[in-house]
């Protein structure tokens, strides 16, 4: 009996994530969706410039490499140009949350009939431990070296409260893949995510909390321990839009 | 008979491209091409299209991506500091090796410069409308017949090369009305897109449409076949036109609005029995340097018209091997050239009196 198993919405080709990152967790999830939901011949997804920059590579379905922060726009022509298939980006907090901050308000506002799989770690990962949108207050990075300071480099950006506030959006929930029972959960949220895109109900956004041991300096499991205390804390896990509960 | 309709330059580019087959516009308002999006705002969903106003000139040439991934037919349109901004996306584009229609109706610069008729934006389209190793077809057009038929034309060019083409027009051709005949047949053979990011469908490994190589050696070998395909460009893909050029002594150089100036000088010069001809580039690039070259021999002097500042004499330097003196006259800024100012620079050409 096969316990285990790779998802088929996911290719042979090995993931270069660091130890203990959570990329791959949230790729399989993503893929074990498009696979219940048996629409991966129906799927384009959007890479996004960063960590997860080769998840065309990764992922079965059709894929687009987008300019750094551009993903919700590409995704919106795509969607324009085949409103019934499903469409996803993938995207990181430097992404979504800085350079990427209009096209993401704006496809939000629009109501496209996308999904966004947002990979919070509070830092740049690729570039090598940078100052993020997300970065927390106090958090040591490499160009926040005496830790961010409100003063000088304001305040992290909270996206799904941002996003929660906008018509278009019909769903966004913030998940965690710190533990067993948050995996589990984060999977229930990116399936009613991908759900309510094929119902067009609007944007769909779920925001992960994720690590980075090897930017953070922690281990894999000492930078769980750091998501809890500290990520969390900032942002909070919960449902912050969803208009079928309405 | 073929019916003609009295339309706007703006106006004339957007039905085209409704008339190409395209249904997918994003854009960004700005002077002075917004007609364009108004008319296809109006338009598109008359036929099922798509008109979507962008929150930027970035989000916009990333939806253009994005639609042309799918292989649909899709194009934009700005201004020459909207142009600037979409140029990231440009270079995403032909790094994604995807069709699309860039339209750059020129207003003076540099900066928030000025909203009149201009040709300032030679350098950036034929020379570095973006970051790496790249061109693309950029055609000129000179009428608002030629802007319609130029669009259907650049659509094909796009599918068929797979690289953005670029219509570069200017204010001055953007807002004047002229008579236009839509009837223009076009008798390409255009590939399939197999490439396209549809959907895979079960039926075919997936297709990533993409501009990153890690591997230099990678990245060489695909900008060495992209200019491959430039190279076949150039070799048959080169547009010009020429008025009274056979016998000329003194050949103009110039394009789109100002091609028409020259013309009206030209006939005047010829009246006062100076033999002056017009050589106008229809594509930018692939530039028509062959055939240009060809008058290197026949004529005493060539002249480089232009409203910028002589960005073009250079590729008249290079394409005629600098055997005749290359002189420039433009005006900037958004000033139009009168015909009387053209005329006086060629009866000072040929008299040996220009500088």
């Amino acid at each position: 009996m096969v316990v285990f198993d790779k998802p088929k919405a996911l290719t042979d080709i090995p993931f270069h994530y660091c130890p203990g990152c959570t990329h791959g967790i949230v790729h399989r999830l993503v893929a074990e969706v498009i696979d219940e939901l048996n629409i991966e011949g129906d799927t384009i997804g959007i890479a996004p410039v960063g960590c997860s920059v080769f998840a065309y590579n990764y992922f079965g379905c059709d894929c687009i490499e987008a300019p750094h922060g551009r993903a919700p726009a590409l995704a919106t022509g795509v969607k324009r140009a085949l409103p019934d298939k499903y469409v996803f980006t993938y995207q990181g907090d430097g992404d979504l949350a800085a350079i990427g901050t209009c096209e993401t308000v704006h496809s939000s506002a629009r109501g496209e009939n996308i999904t966004i799989i947002f990979i919070n770690n509070c830092v740049y990962g690729m570039t090598g431990g940078q100052m993020a949108p997300t970065t927390l207050l106090g958090q040591v990075t490499t160009t926040s070296p005496y830790g961010r300071k409100k003063e000088i480099q304001g305040s992290p950006i909270r996206v799904c409260e941002m996003l929660s506030t906008l018509d278009g959006v019909a769903y966004a929930e913030r998940v965690a893949v710190d533990c067993v029972k948050n995996v589990r959960a984060a999977k229930k949220a990116i399936k009613k995510a991908f759900t309510l895109q094929g119902e067009k109900k609007g944007l769909t956004i779920v925001e992960v909390l994720s690590t980075c041991p090897t930017n953070w300096g922690l281990s894999p499991e000492a930078s769980l321990e750091w998501l809890r205390e500290n990520s969390m804390k900032q942002y909070p896990l919960g449902v912050y839009k969803d208009v079928t509960a309405e | 008979m073929a019916k003609k309709v009295l339309m706007k330059g703006n106006e004339a580019l957007a039905e085209a491209a409704i008339r190409s087959g395209c249904r997918l516009f994003f854009g960004y308002p700005i002077t002075p091409q917004t007609e364009l999006s108004e008319y296809l705002a109006k338009n598109m969903p008359k036929v099922d299209g798509l008109c979507l106003q962008a929150e930027s000139e970035i989000a916009a040439i990333n939806m253009v991506l994005g639609a042309a991934s799918t292989g649909a037919r899709v194009f934009t349109s700005s201004s020459s500091p909207g142009i600037s901004l979409k140029s990231e996306g440009i270079s995403y584009i032909v790094g994604s090796d995807l069709p699309c229609v860039i339209i750059n109706v020129q207003r003076g610069g540099p900066g928030l410069g000025g909203i009149q008729p201009a040709q300032q934006d030679y350098y950036q389209a034929t020379k570095a409308l973006g970051h790496g190793d790249m061109h693309f077809i950029v055609l000129a057009p000179a009428y608002v017949q030629e802007m319609a038929t130029l669009v259907g034309e650049a659509f094909d060019l796009a599918d068929i090369y797979r690289m953005p083409v670029m219509i570069l027009a200017d204010g001055a051709l953007g807002q004047m009305m002229e008579p236009v005949d839509f009837e223009a047949k076009r008798q390409r053979v255009l590939p399939e897109k197999t490439w396209a990011t549809t959907g895979h469908g079960g039926k075919r490994p997936h297709n990533i449409v993409n501009s990153l190589y890690i591997n230099p050696d990678e990245l060489e070998r695909i900008i060495l076949e992209r200019y491959e395909r430039y190279k076949e460009i150039e070799e048959k893909e080169v547009l010009f036109d020429t008025y009274m050029a056979d016998d000329a002594d003194i050949l103009i150089v110039s394009y789109g609005i100002t091609a028409r100036i020259a013309k009206t000088a030209i006939n005047m010069a010829r009246e006062k029995g100076i033999k002056v001809g017009l050589f106008r580039p229809i594509t930018l690039w692939p530039y028509p340097s062959k055939q240009l070259a060809e008058y290197a021999d026949k004529v005493n002097a060539f002249l480089s018209l232009e409203m910028n500042m002589g960005q073009m004499t250079d590729d008249v330097k290079v394409a005629t091997s600098c055997k005749k003196p290359v002189y420039h006259y433009g005006r900037t800024g958004g000033v139009i050239p009168t015909p009387d100012e053209v005329l006086e620079q060629i009866v000072k050409i040929s008299e040996g009196g220009a500088k």
